[in-house]
């Protein structure tokens, strides 16, 4: 159904409040299902047996121990899961990483996998599980990977445009850009040049990849799992196992976070093989080693930023070479970067190259503005050594340069109005820039940029006898949707926002719902929501018109209520929601309103970030002591959910910056797959993040909604690594800046300078 | 984890007896802390747990002649709830309360902590630097020594099969005596040291040290003392000088290792760091003047 999706400048009565959630009681008391909740009579436990090898040739599998082992009832290998891909590579890839076949390609890749009556019984069978494997040469750096001497992660990649004869780590290079760099820098009278570096993080969702997956030998199959898209779940599934997508219906649980990492399958496959094996419900959870080494983090980076300006600080070219590890198979990742990475700027001359490079660790999954950050982290970086050598300040700089309403951007398309430029002007008068800083204080200021997504939406608004109203949504609540789509719906209808109730339905209820990524659930879910609430009211005229026995064009819905409009219908009385709910049984039945859409014009999300930290110069340690986040919201639908997006992303990315990292010994081993030594930051790590919502409408949705959860996440690597180089008086280029890296940098820079002054 | 034999004696004799007729594998469970999750995560699989929590010895704060003993099972946060205690050794009180959470504290155990023979054990460093004693039952009897000859390597313990500690004793604490601990952590809590440091300080007249003992953690095998550090301290005021001196001393006595959680060069400059810092709140805790 299409409709028109401009933007209306509506009124709003509800839309803008700060309700409660309608999810929190369940959450608050543990009445909330998540994925390791659900059980089904006669389930099984799974667990997957993993490779300790970083990359290893695969020789043979005995698993007739196993077998034998009593209360042992499916022992699984790639065998159990032919390929069925016809030639989809893609889809192959998500297979191969699901269960290794002829190869482990990292710490952690799956290899067999067990069903049996206990967990003690599956442990037992693991162990009783013979793998030969003969060990390869491994490469888990992004450069040294990049390198012609390096082990190779998988034999059929080429670099694009290079010898097609030599297998390569080099699955995609991206050019973005336009203009001519060479002639810009020719022309700067200023040029400033670093190379960076990021190490892998992992999402460090709370909540485990769990699932309870059902599969009879009749080919039809039920999976219970905690995903941000249970449609493209079944989707995947179905395609792997050789299932017609009807059959296999897929519930989301409860999610406890996913910033990503859960819009790819990982486990679901094995689950749904074993349960077919063993012909009984099989119960698949992953502990948090599992999650670490066997999910997708995301990529390590290596970026090199060279901008050019003149000296009163416009900038005349800009380039970026942004160099991003997907893990063992080919990613985006490179790709993503170079787009993003000049997002923020009207460049007349720019040039972007992203490399996707395959490294021995398990495979790169989305994390929140997948890549924007780490490019972010090297273009704001450099941006404040351009303000310093200019003697300019870095958000005049920025404000100097900053992409408005018609800029082409750096990727390309024209943009319509965009709100970069607000939220610099908002920093510049916000208090916290002219707050006093102490000794050894140091702040820092930077700008992120996300494009955000719309795609396949579907939902049902069922009105209930009472005047209820259910409405029915295929995007996953990820971030607190369900009271936004609550208002929305409420809004539309006129009715109390109490009054509703938002279920996410299961595959099985709804036509296919793209994932919720992109930060798409409340846009997408929230403009099918007003057109379904729409369709409904039409419906709702239609029985008043029956009931006064007049044309249904002379019906207007105002407040929650059917008016007969002109003077010869003065002596009817409005029609409430409930009213004409209660009658219907007997006035053509249930009321219902339904929408589909590709919820296409998904606008841009800019946002600046200020932070101010305090460094021990002693020990390197760093404290954040005050952060602010400004974004544009489009229109912030609830604006608490809007302010704890904006601080979620800001929190992740403090511990980003600061100390999460992704450890890997010589030998290719992950060595921190735990939260004592992958540290995200606890409660006390942080301050209170300062919020402030700027509303410029998006003209592609009625309500002017942009998404806004993934952006928050973009400038903090880079607002914090200028706070700390403020406070430190040392350039930092490497996250995260753990205390040993901001120590050792605070050494050199005192070394360097008694050995200037010995000079 | 088959099948595990639990048992919860009410004396340590009982408990000694036990541990010392146990045939496979057999640990004793105080706060469970390490324990649970060591058994949680695979790495052990017990035969035999003996529960020390029955025992009345091991539960109690108690002050003999000056001279606290604390029981094998008393909670962390039991410690910091005792005033007395408090007072007199803030350093070990400060030390323990530091391990983990408030849920850990509730359950974790000095001795515990002590017996996990961890490098990085955040009560050690202190309790060293205390100068305290371990009292030990074993099948032979009862012995005290040293809590620093308690552990011998990572992991590993001078306790011979069938001996379980029952208390630590802290000797008996004088006149203008303080003491202090420190730890480095990349986090602001529920982390584990990368680095630590344990400082106790006896003043004389005119805040000139008498007596001093320092103690690092996470920078050798086991726990150190670093007697070179307590001689740039005794007969000493604190200045500047005299700290610098305390945190050379430091570096030298350092020999940690490289890993995930932090580089030996990293360690051994802010073991110093550490030192010095701690020396300088036990002195003031001492009553000492800066």
């Amino acid at each position: 159904m299409t409709a028109d999706t401009s933007y209306t400048d509506q009124e709003f009565e509800l839309v803008g409040t700060r309700p409660v959630r309608p999810d929190g009681i369940d959450k608050v008391t543990g009445r909330a299902r998540y994925g390791a909740d659900a059980s089904a009579p006669g389930q099984l436990v799974g667990a997957i047996l993993r490779s300790p090898h970083a990359h290893a040739k695969i020789k043979k599998i005995d698993t007739s121990k196993a077998e034998k082992l009593a209360g042992v009832k499916a022992v699984i290998t790639s065998a159990d899961l032919p390929d069925l891909t016809h030639g989809n590579r893609a889809s192959f890839d998500i297979l191969e990483n699901c269960m290794a076949r002829d190869r482990a390609l990292y710490d952690g890749h799956a290899v067999a996998a067990v069903a049996a009556i206990d967990q003690v019984t599956a442990r037992r069978a693991l162990s009783l599980i013979k793998v030969v494997y003969k060990k390869l040469p491994h490469v888990t750096d992004v450069d040294e990977a990049m390198q012609d001497s390096a082990p190779i992660v998988q034999p059929h990649i080429r670099t694009p445009g290079g010898d097609p004869d030599k297998p390569t780590n080099i699955s995609q290079i991206s050019t973005f850009g336009h203009g001519d760099v060479e002639a810009g820098f020719a022309k700067a009278e200023v040029i400033v040049e670093e190379s960076f570096k990021t190490e892998q993080t992992h999402q460090g969702y709370i909540e485990p990849h769990a699932c309870l997956a059902t599969l009879g030998p009749d080919g039809q199959g039920e999976l219970w799992v905690t995903t941000q898209g249970h449609y493209t779940f079944r989707n995947i599934c179905a395609e792997l196992l050789g299932l017609e997508v009807a059959n296999l219906k897929v519930t989301s649980s409860e999610i406890g976070g996913g910033f990503g990492g859960k819009t790819h399958v990982w486990m679901e496959p094995v689950a749904l093989a074993l349960s077919r094996k063993a012909n009984r419900p099989v119960k698949l959870v992953m502990s948090r080693e599992e999650v670490f080494r066997a999910s997708g983090p995301t990529s390590s980076t290596s970026v090199d930023v060279k901008l050019g300006a003149t000296a009163d600080g416009r900038i005349v070219a800009a380039t970026a070479t942004l160099r991003y590890q997907g893990g063992a198979f080919p990613g985006i990742w490179g790709m993503l970067g170079a787009m993003t990475s000049f997002a923020c700027y009207d460049l007349e001359n720019v040039k972007s190259i992203g490399y996707d490079v395959l490294v021995n660790r398990p495979k790169v999954a989305a994390y929140r503005a997948p890549s924007a950050p780490m490019a972010a982290f090297g273009v704001e970086s450099t941006m404040n050594l351009l303000a310093e050598k200019i003697g300019m300040d870095p958000v005049e700089l920025r404000i100097l340069n900053a992409a408005t309403e018609g800029t082409k951007a750096s990727y390309g398309p024209p943009y319509g109005p965009i709100g970069i430029g607000a939220t610099l002007e908002a920093v510049q008068k916000h208090p916290h820039m002219r707050a006093r800083l102490g000794k050894n204080q140091g702040r820092g200021m930077a700008c992120g940029f996300w494009f955000n997504f719309g795609g396949q939406t579907c939902c049902d608004l069922n009105i209930g006898v009472d005047g209820t109203v259910n409405l029915t949504v295929g995007t996953v609540d990820v971030g607190g949707s369900r009271a936004s789509l609550s208002l929305i719906a409420a809004e539309e209808l006129g009715i109390p926002y109490e009054k509703v109730r938002v279920t996410i339905g299961d595959t099985a209820s709804l036509g296919h719902n793209d994932t919720t990524e992109g930060s798409r659930g409340t846009f997408s879910s929230g403009m099918a929501t007003i057109f379904a609430a729409r369709n409904a009211i039409e419906e709702l005229k239609v029985r008043a018109a029956q009931t006064w026995e007049i044309d249904a064009k002379h019906v207007d819905w105002q407040n929650g209520q059917a008016v007969a409009r002109g003077i010869e219908h003065s002596n009817l009385g409005p029609l409430t929601l409930e009213e004409l709910a209660r009658k219907s049984p007997t006035t053509g039945g249930p009321i219902a309103g339904h929408n589909e859409v590709v919820a296409d014009g998904a606008g841009v999300s800019f946002a600046s970030h200020i932070c101010d930290v305090e460094v021990d110069p002693e020990t390197g340690s760093t404290k954040v002591l005050r952060y602010t986040v400004v974004q544009d919201a489009g229109k912030a639908i609830h604006p608490d959910y809007v302010e704890g997006q904006f601080q979620g992303g800001a929190a992740q990315g403090i511990g980003w910056a600061l100390n999460e990292e992704y450890i890997y010994g010589k030998d290719g081993r992950l060595q921190n797959p735990g939260f004592l030594d992958y540290r995200i930051p606890v409660c006390s790590d942080l301050p209170f993040i300062d919020t402030k919502i700027l509303e410029i409408p998006n003209p592609n949705h009625p309500y002017g909604i942009r998404g806004v959860g993934e952006t928050s996440i973009v400038p903090p690597l880079a607002a914090i690594a200028n706070a700390v180089s403020n406070a430190v008086g040392v350039r930092m280029k490497h996250i995260p800046m753990s205390p040993p890296r901001i120590l050792k940098a605070i050494k050199e820079q005192q070394a360097g300078e008694s050995q200037v002054s010995a000079g | 984890m088959t099948q595990v034999n639990y048992k919860a004696p009410t004396t340590t004799k009982e408990a000694s007896r036990l541990m010392a007729k146990a045939k496979g594998s057999a640990f004793l469970l105080a706060g469970g802390t390490d324990l649970l999750v060591r058994m949680k995560s695979g790495l052990i699989d017990p035969d035999l747990i003996v529960d020390i929590k029955r025992i009345p010895a091991t539960q109690s704060i108690k002050k003999n002649d000056g001279k606290y003993v604390i029981g094998a099972g008393v909670p962390c946060v039991a410690l910091g709830k005792n005033k007395g205690l408090v007072k007199a050794w803030p350093g070990v009180v400060e030390a323990a309360n530091l391990i983990g959470s408030d849920q850990i504290q509730g359950r974790c155990t000095m001795v515990g902590n002590l017996c996990n023979a961890s490098p990085a054990a955040d009560s050690v460093p202190a309790l060293v630097a205390a100068r305290a004693k371990a009292v030990i039952v074993g099948p032979k009897g009862r012995r005290t020594i040293p809590v620093e000859k308690v552990v011998t390597g990572p992991g590993t313990t001078s306790l011979k099969k069938g001996e379980v500690i029952e208390s630590i004793k802290l000797p008996e604490r004088g006149a203008r005596s303080a003491d202090a601990y420190l730890r480095f952590i990349p986090r602001t809590e529920m982390d584990i040291a990368v680095c630590s440091a344990g400082v106790n300080l006896t003043l004389g007249a005119k805040g000139i040290i008498k007596q001093a003992r320092v103690a690092l953690g996470a920078v050798a095998p086991t726990v150190i003392l670093v007697p070179a550090a307590a001689r740039a301290l005794v007969g000493k005021q604190l200045d500047d000088a005299v700290l610098a001196k305390v945190a050379a001393a430091c570096e030298i006595a350092c020999a940690p290792i490289d890993d995930k959680r932090g580089t030996v060069e990293f360690r051994t400059e802010v073991a110093g760091v550490l030192a010095r810092r701690a020396a300088t709140i036990a002195y003031q805790r001492a009553g000492g003047k800066l």
